[in-house]
């Protein structure tokens, strides 16, 4: 028994795989024909794919250049920042001799938007829907998305609310201000702040389009999954990275509607004087007549999305992580099905510990017991996911490329963020802790560096079945030791001196006697934030360049992996593959079985051969 | 158990054979994916409405008084006063005869009988019309009869026991004692709300407390989600109904399953309203 030859795998799919009669319908894909269909308003998920990630690599450079911005000001805060301008206008003010500093509503507004753009626009629509479009069809062995049409409408969702966020960006009054959980009264009185007007007005209806585009996205994903698998793909065959998004659709699909609810209401407290989230409150010495209402009932509907939603963001760099893991270090992913139960239990806890965020917002003691004993508990199948990526790594024949880098470096910020959270999540020592940089740190390492790099593993890994060419080795390399010493750098300080309590969201530090000793640590930390960014934008360059000019692609599976998308053409048109759908033998992860180094999925069992997955 | 793939033809998948296998593209609950995503919507927005609901909950309970239902919403068309809960009664049973409708709408369909589903279709729209004319005079009377808004809400109920030093022209008399929990609307007179006189039994002279803003802006808001639901499925089954009589779905031969789709949703429509009519009315 050996690999299969392409020989062997075509005859596999044309005797094997089922006709659906697909090209009978769709004869040279008129309906995809023109420039407009094939790529703006494209039904095909490939395509769709690669709007998401295009989007989102745009977001990520206006996310994160936004926090060199501010960094810049908590690092240098005399510095002469007059060299912005042409950038920033009015947001730099040039004192009477010429020196430029940053607007301190606009680095409110800066903060609140790195946060809102990296979480909903980068890491839930850009990793999410990136990877959601692209592996399913292709893993599961189905033409396409179970409605091509409301998948098209969910990027064009998603591209509105960008539209719209990036028109708050610009308005006179900047966008909003008030905190990426854009709590009440701060995001419910338009005379609150400079950017809890029009900013916050436009922050609201961005967010609203982009929770139908995660709906109209996540009702297809599951529905996709359960119902259009190819023949033998039975879910206990799936890949993780399958189970992964499934799992997060899931989450989002319950968890968006909530947010929109506690929105709903917000709109209300803010166009029509209502009191849900406002009661007692001053303004300028003269009393609002709103009573009655409460703030912390906002805070409730926020996080019961807001956590579930950092779930959203990690379990699909999970899934990417354990596929990789599994392909380059050529072993079978280790307690494959501890692994979908641990994501299973994850998703379940995530609904039950919102108020972890609340602790110190007047929350009854007794209550936060509950959430404290629910929010640790989630570090134990957390644990079972990262002992299970050890031990696949463990002995295995391991590929180092910039993919296989990333997704390990994946588990080491896992674990680095995840004993953090151990920390926070008690909400006694979160007394101390709450709204300091060590927050700031743990969250940074464990769902935005993680999630990042889970990303960037699966860019680097996939590139080649999105373009048909390679990313550039060296560069990915450079950028992967780089972004993970850099990141380290910038996030290990920060918990030193959260733990001396200074306090996040403020503008500057020098003025204050205590927190004064940290100015050296400050400036490092923005020094390391300009280096890793620069790396980012090498990473783009790189992306872009390897578009076009990248090393091609010569074989149908570059990696010698199991999966089905590798069975497609090198660059696989409408419709995925060209003749039958291929059907399905074994599970994702034979790899190295009986002597073998990979057996694909479409592979009948040999004679007396035992199915793998019965042992798991 | 997971079993040795039994190769089928071409023809054969989405029939059983060998238990534990998967034949692909065979609808593993018996359903479409287009019904499968009707569902999965609903599930949201039974979330959405979650939310709404505890929000109204939570405001609720944070408040040391609430309007008494059977008081505010005992009005019928023609003058009718002090009859609790009738014209909402009213309501929720044409509603929820509509979903009678509808199922006979669905199973007509699944018989291939297109007249008999344009038929109960178009009473199901008729059911959902009065519903929103319904609703529309339950505001009308609330906003312009009882002068409640988002922002006052007259409705208010005693928090001790009293004695009117003053009368309203309407219900209340002076000398007319109440005692704790006792109902009353504040009335809205030449631009401005006559919060009547009482004396308490210690004998402090108070007058009327409006009650929990919350209440008229839940009120409306929950509501007014809801009738917006019933709106758009209005709308929809317009729609479905008239591609219905253009033998639409006659010829697609899924035996009318769009129609279907809009039945799950009309039925979720009449589900919540069953559980806004328990919070708002029957609480």
């Amino acid at each position: 028994m050996a690999a299969l030859t392409h020989l062997e795998e075509e005859k596999l799919i044309k005797e094997q795989g089922y006709n659906d009669h697909f090209y009978d319908h769709h004869h040279g894909d008129k309906h995809q024909m023109g420039f407009i269909t094939k790529y703006i308003f494209c039904q095909d998920h490939k395509i769709i794919a690669k709007q998401f990630l295009i989007t989102g690599i745009i977001w990520a450079i206006i996310g994160a250049g936004m926090s060199v911005i501010f960094r810049l000001q908590l690092g240098f805060p005399e510095a002469d920042m007059a060299w912005l301008r042409p950038l920033l206008g009015k947001w730099i003010v040039v004192n009477d001799d010429g020196i430029g500093s940053l607007d301190p509503n606009f680095y409110y507004a800066l903060v609140t938007m790195h946060g809102t753009i990296i979480v909903f626009f980068v890491l839930t629509a850009g990793l999410s829907g990136t990877f959601s479009n692209l592996l399913i069809p292709l893993q599961i062995g189905a033409r396409d998305m179970a409605s091509g049409f409301l998948n098209m409408l969910s990027y064009w969702f998603f591209f509105l609310s960008s539209v719209v966020m990036l028109a708050s960006l610009v308005l006179s009054t900047g966008p909003f201000s008030g905190g990426w959980t854009a709590y009440p009264p701060l995001s419910a009185l338009p005379q609150a702040s400079q950017g809890s007007g029009t900013g916050m007005t436009l922050w609201l209806i961005s967010l609203t389009f982009f929770v139908v585009s995660v709906l109209l996205g996540g009702v297809n994903y599951i529905t996709t999954i359960l119902n259009l698998r190819t023949k033998g793909m039975t879910m206990w065959r799936m890949p993780l990275t399958i189970w992964a998004f499934l799992i997060t659709a899931i989450i989002g699909l319950l968890s968006f509607p909530v947010l929109v609810a506690g929105f709903f209401l917000l709109m209300f407290d803010r166009g029509m004087g209502t009191s849900f989230y406002l009661s007692e409150i001053f303004i300028g010495g003269q009393a609002l007549d709103n009573v009655g209402g409460s703030p912390v009932l906002f805070q409730h509907l926020f996080w019961f999305l807001g956590h579930p939603e950092v779930y959203i963001i990690i379990l699909p760099a999970m899934g990417l992580v354990s596929e990789i893991l599994s392909v380059h270090s050529r072993k079978p992913i280790f307690g494959y099905k501890a692994m979908v139960f641990s994501m299973l239990a994850i998703a379940f806890l995530s609904f039950i510990v919102w108020a972890h965020h609340m602790f110190m917002a007047g929350v009854n003691p007794f209550i936060s017991n509950f959430f404290v004993l629910f929010t640790l508990i989630i570090a134990v199948p957390s644990a079972v996911k990262v002992f299970n990526w050890i031990a696949t790594l463990y002995g295995g024949n391991v590929r180092f490329n910039s993919a296989s880098l990333f997704a390990i470096g994946f588990v080491s910020m896992f674990i680095s963020g995840g004993l953090t959270g151990i920390f926070l999540g008690n909400s006694t020592i979160d007394i101390q802790q709450h709204d300091t940089y060590f927050v700031v740190a743990h969250f940074h390492i464990v769902m935005g560096i993680a999630a990042f790099f889970g990303m960037f593993a699966g860019i680097y890994n996939w590139f080649p079945k999105m373009y048909g060419r390679f990313m550039n080795e060296t560069l990915g390399q450079i950028h992967f030791w780089g972004t993970l010493v850099g990141a380290y750098l910038i996030f290990g300080p920060m918990h030193y001196i959260g733990l001396a309590g200074v306090p996040r969201r403020y503008f500057r530090f020098d003025s204050f006697e205590t927190f004064k000793q940290f100015d050296a640590l400050n400036q490092f930390i923005t020094v390391c934030a300009i280096i890793v960014f620069a790396l980012q934008i090498l990473f783009v360059v790189n992306f872009f360049y390897s578009i076009w000019k990248g090393k091609k692609v010569t074989s149908k599976n570059p990696w010698e992996s199991n999966t089905l998308e590798w069975t497609t053409p090198i660059k696989p048109g409408h419709g995925n593959w060209e003749g039958n759908i291929p059907s399905v033998n074994r599970w994702a992860y034979d790899y190295g079985k009986d002597g073998v180094d990979f057996i694909p999925q479409i592979k009948p069992l040999a004679e007396g051969e035992q199915h793998s997955e019965l042992h798991q | 158990m997971i079993t040795e793939h039994v190769m089928t033809d071409e023809h054969n998948h989405g029939t059983h054979d060998t238990p534990g296998s998967w034949n692909g593209a065979a609808e593993p609950f018996k359903a479409s994916y287009g019904k499968l995503m009707m569902w999965y919507f609903l599930l949201s927005d039974a979330f959405t409405f979650a939310g709404f609901l505890i929000s109204y909950g939570a405001l609720r309970l944070s408040m040391p008084s609430w309007p008494l239902p059977d008081f505010v919403f005992s009005t019928l068309p023609g003058g009718i006063t002090h009859a609790p809960l009738i014209f909402v009664t009213i309501m929720t049973f044409v509603l929820i005869l509509s979903s009678v409708t509808m199922v006979r709408a669905v199973q007509e369909g699944h018989r291939g009988n297109q007249s008999g589903v344009v038929k109960w279709m178009f009473f199901t729209i008729l059911g959902g019309l009065i519903f929103l004319g319904c609703q529309a005079w339950e505001w009308t009377t609330l906003i312009k009869g009882e002068s409640m808004t988002v922002w006052t809400n007259p409705f208010g109920r005693h928090i001790e026991d009293g004695v009117y030093l003053e009368g309203d022209g309407h219900d209340i008399k002076a000398g007319q004692t109440f005692t704790v929990g006792a109902p009353y609307l504040i009335h809205y007179h030449d631009g401005h709300y006559n919060q009547l006189k009482y004396k308490n039994a210690a004998g402090e002279v108070k007058e009327q407390a409006f009650g929990p803003k919350a209440f008229g802006a839940l009120f409306f808001f929950i509501t007014g989600f809801h009738g917006f639901h019933v709106f758009s499925g209005v709308i929809f089954l317009l729609i479905i109904m008239l591609n219905a009589m253009t033998g639409l779905y006659q010829n697609r031969g899924n035996h009318y399953e769009m129609v279907e789709k809009i039945g799950l949703y009309w039925h979720f429509v009449d589900l919540v309203w069953v559980f806004v009519f328990l919070v708002f009315y029957l609480l």
